[in-house]
Parts: structure tokens; C-alpha cells; sequence
């Protein structure tokens, strides 16, 4: 077998070493019968060659977001990736290192995550990050959990435009906890509706911005109110490509910023791995959940990196932690660290402008389609529309003719009452063409 | 104005019917640098055992528990901006908090000097 | 011997400054179509906040994060043997099939017929894994080990709930030696933490768990292999007695490695256990994450386990069931979308080029590589669990170099400059000054005779007295020991421009 190098004769010298026999002798703690005899009920060994086949035989009955006109978003979306990153990546120190356990070992790692850190900061301004989270809904668990832990509240309300699957993972962490979740009904721009549901019992208001129908909004009166009432304001978000062109949540008064960074450096690859990002305010930095690296000096005085404040976590809080989070998403938070670095300022503002011209662009297209109606008033590069029946329906219709125009609410959040709302999204990677192509398909399957 | 020491490394000194709580010097050498404190916000109240504060080195937490039960009258501001005076004098600026002791009795309990020093060594 | 250069760069080692300090506003490593200029839809929510971020060229990006990267220790240089990590060799074809077009440009919420392949593969990974573990069940969604933890705490919570004991039993057994994410697992999952004390013999006795049952209890949750490196002789008998109170066994899988086609833990009795796929099927750790956490689930808890999963209908195609609310007793959702398919498609590739012969051949080289180090090291530090076979780590403390005034730690610097990484240390927290040393099954006998030799020769440095020479290690690393007091004293978490830090101060 090519990945294991012993040979029979290294093992026989071992096993003498030893002092024993046979490798079996060294389960001697394994239970009578448990050990089993034979090799379990599946495939023998295969080369490389067979592996590959198959499992690209398997990738080939998929369709790829690449091969159709596509302006599918909602939580995942498709940008260009540098071809540096990915090579990068790959590079054995980073790829097969492990967690910066070794400070004098692992200062790669650690001034990436730094870098990371000062990056996420700077761009959702907000004054600290920590060093990634699984994924944006899980990043938004985490929120309402350390809002709760904050304001020793137990109520926590979500307006009708965050992610359902945003709301449905918080929903599981949080009552696990005993925690109360509101979810208000979902609607298309009305994050301003938490406020209604403030009260001496609420921990957190969840909004989001831009929301899962792409509508934007000025967060400011929202996290007045809740501060007002002694609650916090978690801002989510799914796009963070849309901070290099809108109002970021932390200049609007958000206290803890989370949300998803797939949309830099990370591709689909169909829901994971992705990147987690989350940002707070200094004075809550004691509840945070997650690692976070930060500044030191060696012996010598030089400066240096460290995983820091690690008396948060389970490793040593154990069941008093901030969170059960044992990892950060290392790879794909290095990725986003590199794109980011390669698009700098100058690249985000042009690559966030691009998008919102293709949305518009996309936007006005279907506008004028007799039947369509787009819903969303002010987007970044995501809008809600209404079609005549079910959307779901005409999205599958779509994929026949080569087009996947976007997803249907229905397929997110079963009861909102919008089975005929579909959430499209546009990118600097969608065509005039691509338009084009959808417009036209989309005219065919409503008539 | 006698000191008492709890099992917990925990010291008592009452004047009045306020009692000032720290570590003992032992418990912060164990501890090693102290890089943060968190201490109860005047007002709360602890029975006698409960978990009133955190200190923590820069691998280690530990709890602190009320020696005595009683309401707190003021926590030590200066560990926020020095932890380290919880290395520097456990048993003198580096105390965590004043409370209102509930009933001084309880102290009667607790450990003095001598055998205080006692229990260490057996340690 | 030359200490200082002008450069601040030592041979191939380049000094590194941050981005933040190398590159501006302006630079850029993109080109991208220039913006058309049209007029806004942003309702006057245009970004306001200065952004500050710095760009760098492409050359200079590559430069940048090459030179960081040669500043990290990684399984690709040299043996790695953290105990409870399992950092094994990955193999490049799992990186290779990851991002085949057909997988990797493959968005989580298209319509179901365009992602009949990826659904298939996920069946065939769950396949392999309930086959392997003996289990009927498995959740794939969870991200990482605590994040399959919890869904395996979250079913028995639900399994709880559905016969009406949710209320009642509320106290989780967890052995003094388990790893920190178990206590902090059940605590998240809204149960109080019962501890066991550990024994001499780092091993969990039925005498001590059945002390502590009762009709309050809701699970115990133990580590098989445990983390003192050691297979739980009593597994089944606790199994028994836990199921006889009414509880539910949670077993945590990271020491999966070195049992994998030698024992399937449904036959010992287990509900649920978590896969750490970086750990027993090779995905990469890439210096901190991300994992995969799949979740193996008994008959019992089968029924709760969370959206989505796949459902395989008459005519062979599959579909997904996405909505908890329509799925009956589903618990709920762990996380958006699917879990984590780019790891799936890397542990699915390990295990077919292994095959169910390979994957045992794994379980036995790492256990016997653990066991030969063990025979090697033994006469020159203390075991704490004397002549016994470990499983795939072996377990020291530092009883021999403590009294020589040398600390688990110094010895753990002083491998740096040999040129390894350091076995994990300080865990599992029941043995003092614990060296827990897991080699894989991917190192092959002369790189674990040259790491013994190291350790072997350490010893004799400890023995011999040079207590400095320990304290001052390392040396030769690009860093040297680091001031973790003052980087939790004075927390500096990120880059701020020269000024503004004053100016916030002053703002307070």
C-alpha cells in the first residue's frame, strides 16, 4: 500500500523489539469477539488510477456551476479565485501543519492569522476579530450564544431577512442552551421589525445586512434601539464581498459582526469548508468563542505571534468555556487572507462595484420580463423576485434549458409563505450573455 | 485583625464586619503570571463556597470562592490595568474584593497562619 | 559564528514584515474589468468607514506568504507526533479529486438534479463509515469533532426528550482524562458535567461509573482509545450498565486511527461517535482546520439526527430532506447546507485507495509504531502505565526529569532545535507533565528509530545535568521561546495604523 511504509521485515524486527509475536497481542485490551478476524465488507485497495476514475466519473454526473448561466447565491457564491491561491495553499507548511501549538515553529500560521484578524477588523470595522469560525451560520450560533452570555438575557429575536438556515442553526444551539428564539416572519426588507420585539427579557437582535433577499439597510436606528434596551445588536451577513462598497454593520453600531468569507479566496464546493468570520467590540472580547492569535516578543526580544487569551476555551475553561470550538477553518481563512492581500483595497472597491453593476444590470433585465417582479429596492449583488407560481417549479424548469436562475425561498424556509419568491444573485462572473440566456429562458417557462 | 485561609488558598481578613479576600502567595506561585482577574461587581452576593471570581495565568484558570458568605462591597480596580500585583503581594495590593460578611462565624472555620502554613507543606 | 545579519534574513530563513506594512491602498494583485460607472442602488448606504486594506502584486503576494510558510513545521519535513492528533501523511490525490470541477464548482443549493454525483458520494461515504464503525447511522453535516460531539449529545438530548426523561436527566459522565471539548460539549448542549476520577491505571472503571449512575443520568461520554493511549478493557460492561440505567453511551472517535478495521465500535455498545476525517482518514489539519466531523449514530438515535440527509428513491436517483419541521423527530440543523464536502471527497479517496485491507494494515502499523517507540523509550523516561501495549500513542511523564529540574516543556523546546515537532504536552491533564507521543502508521522504523535515538539522547543531557542548556532551548528555531504572559497581559490582536491607537485612547 503506497501510503504506509513499514514491510514485512520491518515489522517483524519491531514486533521483536517488542517482545511479543504478533501485532494482535497488542489488542489485548479489545473485549473477547470484538476483535474482528477479517477485513470488514468493503472494496479491497486500488491504486491511484482507479480511485481517480471513479470518483471523477462521480464528479461528472454532477452539474458544474461553470458549465450553466449561473446566479445562484443565498448563502454561497460564485467569484473568481486567484490561481496564486489555491497554489499557495497546497504549500506543504500550510497544508500539512497543524494547529500553532509550537509558537517558535508555527510563526507562518500565526502572522497569517494575524494578518487575518487585522483584515476582518478593517473591513467589517469592527475592533477585534478571532481567528475563524466553521461557517457563517455556525459563526452566528456563536453570536447569539455570547450575546445571551453577555447581557445574561435568554431571549434572543431574529428579523424575517436573516438566512433560514442562519436561523434554524442558531435555533438548535441556542435552545440546547435554554435559550428563547423569535423568529419573526420572513420578509423581504423589514429588518427593522426587531424592534418591536424589544424588551427588558432580549439578549440580541439578529440582523441582517445584506439579507437573504439582498435588500441592504441602515442599521443604525436598530442598534440604537436595542442598546436602549439594554440588548445587543448581532449583525449578520452571507456576502462579505459587499463591504467593498456598502456600510459595514460595525460603523452602524453592531456588537458582534458574523457571517460567511467563502465569497473570498474559498470556492462552492458545495456548502464546505468555508470560513466563519466574527468580529466584536474590545470590551466583549472576554466572551468571545473561537482562537485568536496576537502580538509577543521572543526571548531575543524580536516580535512575534501566539495563540492568546486561550483561557476562554475548552482546552482549559472545559464545561465554563466560551464555546466547544476546538479548530478555526485554518485553510480556508488562509485562503481568504491571500485574496484579500492580492485584491487589497483597490481590487475589493472594483470587484464589490462589479458585482452591484451586474445585479443592477440582472435586476433590470428581469424587471422588464412581464410577470417577474423584482422585489428587493436597494441590493448590493442579490434580489428577491416574484414569479407567477411556484418558484421552485420554474428553477428546476430553468436547469432544463441550462440555467440555474437562483434559488426558491420555499426550499429554504418550507412556511414563509413566498413559494413564489426566488432569490437570484449576480457576479463578476456572470456574462452579458449570461443574462441573456436567462432572460430568455425565464421568458419561455413563465409562459 | 487576624488572617484566615481557606483550603482553597483563599485568604480573609475582617475588620468590622468587612471582610478583604485575595489568594494566598502560594496559590499565585502555583498559578504562575497573573494575566487577568475578573471579579463580582459591588452588590452581588455569594454564599459561602460559591464561585464569586476567576484568575487566570496565561495557560490556567482558576475559580475563586467566596471564603465567607457576604455581599460585596467593592472589587480591586487596579488588577484590571495590573494583574501582576496578584504575584507581586497576593496578601497585601493585590487583594480581589471587600465583602460584607453575613456571619462572621463562618470564619471560625477556616484555617489560621499556623495551620494554614500546615496544610501547604502537607501539600 | 555569525548571530546578527543586516538584513534581518538568517540563510533561507527571510525575515517577514506584515502586510500591513508592506503594501498600500493602491497596490493590487487583480486586474479586473473597470466598473462601468453606473449609478447606485444602495439607498445612500454606501461604504462611509475607511477600509485601510493593503494590497500587494502577485509576485510580491507569493513572496510574502512563501516566506511565512518556511517558518512553520509540517508532517511534509519530518515526523509530527502529537499525541491525539494523528498527523499522518495526506496524500496529494485527495487534494486532487477535492477540487475536480464536478465537486468544487458545485453550489449547496442547486437543484437536486444537477448534483445526483454529490449526492452519491456523500451515500458512499456514509457507507463506509457506518460499515467501518458498525453503526446503522450517520449525520455528515457537523464541521469538526466538537461539532459532531454536539450532534451526538443533541440526539440523546432528543431521544431523551421523545421518551419523556428531558427534564429528568440532566448530569453527563465525563471521565477526568476526557479531552476539553467533551465537558464544554455537554455543557452546550445544556447538561451539567459529572466527573470521574482518574485511576493509576488511566483507564475508566465499571466500579466508578456504576457509583455514579442514577435516574438523572443522560449519557456518559468516554474517549475509546482513551487519551492516555489506552483501549477501554471495560468498554462493554460500562455500555451495559449505562444502558441498564437508561442512558446512552457517547464514545469520542478521535483515537478512531487505531481501531479502524480491527473493532467497530457497535460492537461495543456505543450510540454515538464522532469521525474526526482529518485525523483516522487523512484530510489535511492545514494548521488549525478546517475539520469534518461526521456523526455514527445507533438504532436508538438514528431517528433524531439532524437535516439534511439524503434520501435514495425507487428509481435510484436521490434526493434531500432539508427541513426539520418535515422530518419527524429530527433535532434540528448543525450548520447551513451539507457539512463539509470538501472533505468528504479527500477521506473518501483515502479510503479507497486503502480498501478494507489497507485501512486495518493502518490500525496495526499505527499501533505497532506506537508500541515500538514505547519499547525503545521505556528505560530512559517513565511510563506512567508500566509494561502494558499502548494503542497508537504512548503515554510519558515527567517523573524521570523532574527531580533533574527539566519540565515536560523544556524537552518538548529542545526537540525543536533537533528539528522536530514536539509530542503534545500537558495532556490528558491526569498524568503530570504528560509527553503523549502518536507516531501514525505513516512514519516508517528509520524515522522512528532516529526521533528515539533524539529523545534517548535528550535523556542523557537531562541525567547528565545541563539543566541550561533545556531552559534555553530552542535556539536554532526562526523564533525563540515567546512571551505568552505579555501576549494575554496587554492583548494585541491585530495591526492598527501608528496613531490611531492614541487617538482611540483618547476617544474613551
Amino acid at each position: 500500500m503506497r501510503y504506509l511504509p513499514l514491510t514485512e521485515s520491518d515489522r517483524e524486527q519491531m514486533l521483536g523489539v517488542i517482545g511479543t509475536s504478533s501485532v494482535d497481542d497488542l489488542f489485548v485490551d479489545v473485549p473477547k469477539g470484538a476483535l474482528l478476524k477479517d477485513v470488514v465488507d468493503l472494496p479491497k485497495a486500488q491504486g491511484e488510477i482507479e480511485v481517480h476514475r471513479h470518483l471523477q466519473r462521480l464528479s461528472e454526473s454532477n452539474t458544474p456551476a461553470g458549465r450553466t448561466a449561473f446566479f445562484l447565491g443565498a448563502g454561497a457564491y460564485r467569484h473568481h479565485v486567484p490561481a496564486s491561491v489555491d497554489h499557495l495553499i497546497q504549500r506543504s507548511e500550510f497544508l500539512t501543519a497543524y494547529t500553532p501549538y509550537q509558537p517558535e515553529i508555527a510563526q507562518g500560521t500565526l502572522q497569517a492569522l494575524y494578518e487575518f484578524q487585522s483584515q476582518v477588523a478593517q473591513l467589517l470595522d469592527m475592533e477585534v476579530s478571532n481567528a475563524s469560525m466553521y461557517d457563517g451560520s455556525t459563526a452566528c450560533a456563536e453570536a447569539a450564544m455570547m450575546a445571551a452570555r453577555v447581557t445574561k438575557r435568554k431571549k434572543i429575536v431574529f428579523s424575517g431577512g436573516v438566512h433560514p438556515h442562519y436561523v434554524d442553526t442558531a435555533r438548535t444551539a441556542c435552545e440546547a442552551l435554554g435559550l428563547e428564539v423569535v423568529a419573526l416572519p420572513a420578509a423581504v426588507d423589514d429588518e427593522a421589525a426587531v424592534m418591536q420585539n424589544l424588551g427588558a427579557d432580549v439578549a440580541a437582535v439578529v440582523v441582517q445586512s445584506p439579507n437573504v433577499f439582498g435588500a441592504i439597510t441602515d442599521l443604525t436606528g436598530i442598534g440604537d434601539a436595542a442598546h436602549g434596551a439594554g440588548a445587543l445588536m448581532v449583525a449578520a451577513f452571507t456576502e462579505c464581498v459587499s463591504f467593498g462598497l456598502i456600510e459595514p454593520a460595525g460603523a452602524m453600531g453592531a456588537d458582534i459582526v458574523c457571517g460567511e468569507g467563502q465569497s473570498i479566496g474559498n470556492a462552492l464546493n458545495f456548502g464546505g469548508p468555508y470560513v466563519g468570520l466574527f468580529a466584536t467590540k474590545e470590551k466583549y472580547l472576554r466572551q468571545m468563542p473561537g482562537r485568536v492569535a496576537g502580538e509577543t516578543v521572543d526571548a531575543d526580544g524580536k516580535r512575534g505571534f501566539v495563540l492568546t487569551l486561550s483561557t476562554r476555551e475548552q482546552h482549559i475553561r472545559r464545561e465554563k468555556a466560551t464555546s466547544n470550538i476546538c479548530t478555526n477553518s485554518g485553510l480556508c481563512q488562509l485562503a481568504w487572507t491571500i485574496h484579500m492581500t492580492l485584491l487589497g483595497e483597490k481590487g475589493l472597491r472594483q470587484l464589490a462595484m462589479l458585482n452591484h453593476e451586474k445585479a443592477i444590470e440582472l435586476a433590470d433585465a428581469l424587471a422588464s420580463l412581464k410577470g417577474a417582479e423584482v422585489l428587493t429596492k436597494r441590493f448590493f449583488n442579490e434580489i428577491a423576485i416574484r414569479v407567477p407560481g411556484s418558484a421552485q417549479k420554474i428553477v428546476d424548469a430553468l436547469a432544463d434549458k441550462g440555467v440555474i436562475g437562483g434559488v426558491a425561498m420555499s426550499r429554504l424556509n418550507a412556511h414563509a409563505g413566498m413559494d413564489d419568491v426566488l432569490i437570484a444573485c449576480a457576479t463578476e462572473m456572470n456574462t452579458d450573455a449570461d443574462i441573456a440566456s436567462y432572460v430568455d429562458a425565464l421568458k419561455k417557462v413563465i409562459a | 485583625m487576624t488572617t484566615r485561609y481557606t483550603k482553597d488558598h483563599e485568604w480573609v481578613r475582617l475588620e468590622g464586619d468587612v471582610a478583604t479576600v485575595g489568594i494566598t502567595p502560594y496559590a499565585a506561585e502555583q498559578l504562575g503570571d497573573v494575566v487577568y482577574v475578573e471579579l463580582p461587581a459591588a452588590g452581588a452576593s455569594f454564599t459561602q463556597g460559591a464561585d464569586m471570581a476567576v484568575v487566570e495565568s496565561a495557560k490556567a484558570a482558576s475559580d475563586v470562592y467566596a471564603p465567607i458568605s457576604g455581599e460585596i462591597v467593592s472589587a480591586n480596580e487596579a488588577l484590571s490595568g495590573a494583574p501582576d500585583l496578584v504575584n507581586q503581594s497576593a496578601d497585601g495590593e493585590g487583594w480581589f474584593v471587600k465583602l460584607k460578611a453575613a456571619n462572621t462565624g463562618e470564619l471560625d472555620a477556616l484555617m489560621d497562619e499556623a495551620a494554614y502554613a500546615d496544610y501547604v507543606k502537607g501539600l | 559564528m555569525i548571530t546578527e545579519t543586516t538584513s534581518g534574513n538568517r540563510g533561507l530563513q527571510q525575515a517577514e514584515p506584515l502586510i500591513f506594512e508592506t503594501g498600500h491602498a493602491t497596490g493590487t494583485g487583480v486586474d479586473l474589468p473597470a466598473p462601468k460607472g453606473a449609478k447606485d442602488r444602495l439607498g445612500g448606504l454606501k461604504r462611509k468607514a475607511a477600509l485601510d486594506l493593503p494590497g500587494l502584486s502577485e509576485p510580491e503576494t507569493m513572496r510574502h506568504f512563501v516566506r511565512l510558510s518556511q517558518k512553520n513545521y509540517a508532517i511534509d519535513l519530518g515526523l509530527f507526533p502529537l499525541g491525539s492528533c494523528t498527523m499522518k501523511h495526506n496524500p496529494r490525490l485527495n487534494e486532487r479529486v477535492a477540487r475536480l470541477e464536478g465537486f468544487a464548482d458545485l453550489h449547496p443549493l442547486q437543484p437536486t438534479s444537477t448534483i445526483q454525483g454529490a449526492l452519491e458520494l456523500m451515500d458512499d461515504l456514509a457507507h463506509w463509515l457506518c460499515t467501518l464503525t458498525g453503526m446503522p447511522a450517520v449525520a455528515l453535516s457537523p464541521k469538526a469533532g466538537a461539532h459532531g460531539e454536539f450532534a451526538g449529545m443533541l440526539a440523546i438530548k432528543a431521544a431523551l426528550e421523545a421518551r419523556g426523561e428531558g427534564e429528568k436527566r440532566k448530569r453527563v459522565l465525563v471521565p477526568s482524562s476526557a479531552h476539553g471539548t467533551n465537558p464544554a460539549t455537554a455543557a452546550a448542549a445544556g447538561f451539567t458535567v459529572d466527573e470521574i476520577p482518574g485511576r493509576a491505571d488511566g483507564r475508566v472503571h465499571l466500579d466508578d461509573v456504576k457509583a455514579k449512575l442514577g435516574s438523572d443520568v443522560a449519557a456518559i461520554m468516554i474517549t475509546n482509545p482513551n487519551t492516555c493511549g489506552l483501549f477501554e478493557p471495560e468498554i462493554r460492561n460500562i455500555a451495559d450498565a449505562i444502558h441498564a440505567a437508561g442512558a446512552y453511551l457517547y464514545c469520542d472517535g478521535a483515537n478512531f486511527n487505531a481501531i479502524v478495521g480491527k473493532v467497530r465500535p457497535g460492537d461495543l455498545g456505543v450510540d454515538a461517535m464522532h469521525i474526526n476525517l482529518h485525523k483516522t482518514f487523512s484530510t489535511p489539519h492545514g494548521g488549525g482546520g478546517p475539520g469534518a466531523g461526521p456523526t455514527v449514530l445507533s438504532e436508538a438515535l438514528a431517528p433524531f439526527a439532524p437535516v439534511p440527509h439524503i434520501v435514495k428513491r425507487a428509481d435510484g436517483s436521490r434526493v434531500l430532506v432539508e427541513h426539520a419541521e418535515d422530518d419527524g423527530e429530527a433535532f434540528g440543523r448543525m450548520c447551513a447546507f451539507h457539512g463539509q464536502m470538501g472533505m468528504f471527497t479527500r477521506a473518501l479517496a483515502y479510503m479507497m485507495s486503502h480498501g478494507s485491507d489497507g485501512l486495518r494494515q493502518v490500525a496495526e502499523d499505527a499501533v505497532l509504531n506506537a508500541n515500538y517507540l514505547r519499547a525503545r523509550l521505556k528505560p530512559h523516561f517513565s511510563a506512567p502505565f508500566g509494561d502494558r501495549p499502548c494503542m497508537h500513542e504512548v503515554l510519558l511523564d515527567d517523573e524521570s526529569i523532574r527531580p533533574k529540574g527539566v519540565e515536560t516543556i523544556d524537552l518538548a523546546k529542545a526537540l525543536l532545535d533537533e528539528g522536530y515537532h514536539p509530542f503534545t504536552t500537558y495532556f490528558p491533564l491526569v498524568v503530570h507533565g504528560a509527553m503523549l507521543i502518536e507516531p501514525t502508521e505513516t512514519e516508517p522504523k528509520r524515522e522512528l528509530d532516529r526521533f528515539a535515538d533524539v529523545m534517548i539522547a535528550l535523556a542523557e543531557r537531562v541525567n547528565a545535568g545541563d539543566v541550561q542548556f533545556f531552559k534555553q532551548s530552542p535556539q536554532l528555531t526562526p523564533m525563540r521561546r515567546l512571551d505568552d504572559t505579555r501576549a494575554a497581559r496587554q492583548p494585541k490582536l491585530r495591526w492598527r495604523r501608528a496613531g490611531d491607537d492614541a487617538a482611540r485612547k483618547a476617544a474613551e
